[in-house]
């Protein structure tokens, strides 16, 4: 079962496979680096358990778990 | 005169470098039709070299624009917006330390074809971090100047004139490197663009091949949309039967973009720089553990929130009294100098009066534009909008609401000002509609006179807590709950649509610029003083105006007569200064009666009595609906004062408490006053606030609209705190 970037816990690390959806959001996100190939970490949940902080390519960025979950990662070997 | 457009991603130090470069010779203005601040100055490229002119452009990730608000960078880069001159080459700044989403933006920029340079922000970020870039490689693999800066300390920046010195000469060339795309893409551009070119007649304008390329990959984007709704409808399916030629990997277009361009980022990452072999946790990274903590993060935010208001509400009271005082010499000083009449009237209770009522606000602002400033630049607001967006996510809007809703707190104004970062429509025009619910500092004279007039001094918990603290907490609260089902409503009726996305870079943290800030809080403060000095003040006139005239005969007559016989029967002087004075507050009182403004109150006073009010207190209303402070001055004229008279004043506050009915029962309860100040809280009584709306959303309906439901709101909610505090015995 392929698992999606809202499904990480903290500190966890994972691959971007690709993105669902098409639009403003899935642009948006691709252009913030979160594209195929590209390693992401998430660093915290928001004191109310929405966004969520990852680091993505070197920098920081936030994004609320609906908008994570449109994001397909690749299936880990562990 | 050549002129360059300064472009980078946010948070990139942008200002910094155009503010290193142009020094003070800058000029800010609007783009037609959108909100998108146009700023633009000199640069002195040194000695024997020509000047030019820096256009500051938004900041910007990506050329793909879903807003046109966004759309306004690309015309302008592609020359494609009206009024404005060619574009004829371009100052990149990328920041050092996040090259790689910043290299992104740079291939997108390349296909412009024109030349640049490209100025490397944030050097001692990337060096502290360990980050070894190959300068002279990097420029070499670009085919274009790259030269190390660090805006803020002005390092650099003499060698980056030199660069620009060479792009104004026309000395650079359009770098020739790429991202290559599949050709199956470019073959479905090319046909694209023969259709379009074919379609140029209903275009009136050749549509550039970076314009085409926007269409095509951004699906629902603004550059499809433009030209769409040019066309039949054969155009949609031509279109999406281009889309489907030019995909040659899985996803749609704008994944394949994506990945072109972050490969071709990579190829160009893993010659010219060096990455440390084990990442060390930044300092931002260590100041966020405990920043935005799940518990420190919230304590430390309520904390900040805390210390503003403290600012705003009680350090900026000397300061506010200082000029208050000050205006009130003034007034009193031209009053002396001039002899009795419609002059003397019109100068000091109108103008003097009028403005410096409102002038009184210029700390608070001043102080809150300060705090925001710092804030902003040191890295904190992005952090705050990911700590509130949840809560705000309740009322359908997003962290980025935040800002926008605290400045309200001192002023509507610069708050409406600061919805302009927020990407999407509908969230922005909901945020600038409940704004103004916010309690803004031109409310508190109204709260603090009523508050020490009806609310009685009571202490509960051994005097920790007193009941009229506890009222002002309330007035404050209530605009903060109103907004809640206010923006939901909105968001769920006018402003339908799902709810946009919150991605959002949260930048590293640094210190902030004195330079920088003092600009954006001598701006604000500039801003304000504008608009005091124009529309507050035709306003103020004609308030003036009407509760001066007309001026019957008949009334001088009578207190000519009454003044007469005092000075004719009065036993002591005291006696009969003191009498001349008491004819003199009636007389004026009378005046104002029977002014256009005081018959419309009366005239209006069946629909405030449900309120508990009169028709004093409905003309005082009236005429505050301009600018709300306005009310504390005509009260004053209304209960048989001068009309110099502030909220310190204890004798307003002993008039308003024996103010009677005709049957003798006193006019002001604390039902009264709570009603009063209910209203107050919610209806949206601020001329500048409405022509602000007006500005930003480019239509006449969403002030009408926001006034509208301001009112009504304020009405039905003063009518139940009435009849509640009536039912509660508290009258």
């Amino acid at each position: 079962m392929q698992r999606t970037l809202d499904q990480l816990k903290i500190n966890e690390k994972g691959v971007v496979a690709s993105l669902y959806g098409n639009g403003a959001t899935q642009q948006r996100l691709l252009e913030m680096g979160v594209s195929d190939g590209a390693e992401v970490e998430v660093l915290r949940y928001a004191p109310l358990g929405d966004p969520m902080e990852i680091r993505v390519r070197g920098f920081h960025l936030s994004l609320r778990k609906a908008e994570a979950a449109l994001v397909l990662l690749e299936e880990s070997a562990g | 005169m050549s002129t360059i457009a300064l472009v980078g991603n946010p948070n990139v130090g942008k200002t910094a470098v155009f503010n290193a470069l142009t020094g003070l010779n800058q000029s800010t203005g609007n783009y037609p039709g959108v909100t998108i601040d146009r700023k633009r100055g000199r640069v002195d490229t040194g000695a024997g070299n020509p000047p030019m002119t820096l256009v500051d452009l938004p900041g910007t990730y990506s050329l793909a624009a879903h807003a046109p608000d966004e759309m306004i960078v690309v015309d302008v880069l592609l020359d494609q917006q009206r009024g404005e001159e060619e574009i004829d080459g371009l100052l990149v700044v990328l920041d050092a330390s996040n090259l790689e989403r910043n290299l992104y933006l740079l291939s997108q920029l390349i296909e412009l074809d024109k030349p640049l340079v490209i100025a490397l922000n944030m050097m001692d970020i990337a060096s502290r971090r360990a980050i070894q870039i190959d300068i002279p490689l990097l420029s070499r693999l670009l085919q274009t100047p790259v030269v190390p800066v660090c805006a803020h300390k002005g390092l650099g920046i003499a060698e980056l004139r030199t660069a620009l010195g060479q792009l104004a000469w026309g000395a650079l060339e359009p770098p020739p490197v790429r991202a290559t795309f599949p050709a199956e893409q470019q073959a479905a551009l090319d046909q694209l663009q023969e259709l379009l070119l074919n379609r140029r007649g209903q275009l009136g304008r050749n549509i550039p091949r970076l314009e085409a390329f926007r269409i095509l990959v951004d699906e629902g984007g603004y550059a499809e949309q433009r030209v769409l709704k040019l066309f039949s409808k054969s155009f949609p399916t031509e279109l999406q039967k281009l889309r489907h030629q030019a995909r040659t990997m899985g996803g749609n277009l704008a994944a394949q973009e994506a990945r072109v361009r972050y490969g071709w980022v990579r190829g160009v990452l893993e010659q010219a720089v060096v990455f440390p072999p084990v990442r060390k946790r930044t300092r931002s990274e260590q100041i966020d553990n405990y920043l935005i903590h799940r518990v420190w993060g919230t304590l430390f935010f309520v904390g900040i929130m805390a210390v503003l208001f403290q600012c705003i509400f009680t350090w900026a009271v000397p300061v506010m009294e200082l000029i208050e005082s000050g205006i009130g010499s003034l007034g009193a000083l031209l009053g002396a100098g001039m002899n009795e009449g419609m002059l003397r009237s019109l100068l000091v209770d109108g103008i003097i009066a009028g403005v410096g009522s409102v002038l009184v606000f210029l700390p608070q602002i001043l102080i809150l534009s300060f705090f925001i400033a710092v804030l902003e630049d040191f890295g904190y607001m992005a952090r705050a909008a990911f700590l509130m967006d949840r809560l705000l996510g309740w009322c359908g809007l997003s962290g980025q609401s935040f800002l926008p809703m605290l400045s309200s707190f001192a002023c509507a104004i610069p708050g409406i000002l600061a919805t302009r970062t927020i990407r999407d429509r509908r969230d922005r025009f909901t945020t600038i509609l409940v704004a103004p619910l916010m309690s803004c500092s031109a409310r508190l004279p109204v709260y603090t006179i009523l508050i020490a007039a009806f609310v009685p001094a009571e202490r509960y918990l051994s005097g920790l807590i007193g009941l009229q603290g506890l009222t002002l907490f309330f007035m404050y609260c209530l605009g903060v709950v109103v907004a809640v089902p206010a923006s939901w409503i909105l968001r769920k009726t006018l402003f339908r649509g799902d709810q946009p996305p919150f991605i959002l870079e949260i930048p590293s943290y640094k210190i902030p610029q004195a330079r920088t800030v003092f600009r954006k809080v001598y701006r604000e403060g500039r801003e304000f003083l504008v608009r005091a000095g124009t529309l507050i003040l035709a306003v103020t006139i004609v308030v003036w105006a009407l509760a001066y005239f007309p001026r019957s005969p008949e009334i001088a007559e009578t207190f000519e007569a009454q003044r007469a016989t005092i000075e004719l029967v009065s036993a002591t002087p005291e006696q009969r200064a003191e009498e001349l004075r008491q004819v003199n507050f009636d007389e004026s009182a009378t005046y104002l009666r029977e002014s256009y403004l005081g018959r419309a109150g009366r005239w209006i006073e069946p629909v405030f009595t449900p309120l508990g009010w009169d028709w004093r207190i409905a003309t005082a209303t009236i005429a505050s609906f301009p600018a709300r402070e306005i009310v504390i001055a005509t009260l004053g004229t209304l209960f048989h004062l001068g009309s110099e008279v502030d909220e310190a004043d204890r004798s307003l506050i002993t008039t308003l408490q024996d103010a009677k009915h005709p049957d003798g029962t006193p006019l002001f309860t604390f039902a009264v006053a709570l009603s009063i100040m209910v209203f107050f809280a919610l209806c949206c009584q601020c001329a500048a606030t409405l022509a602000i709306i007006k500005r930003e959303t480019r239509q006449w309906r969403w002030p009408l609209l926001c006034f509208t439901y301001m009112t009504v709101l304020a009405y039905v909610a003063s009518w139940i705190m009435y009849n509640a505090a009536v039912g509660l015995g508290w009258d």
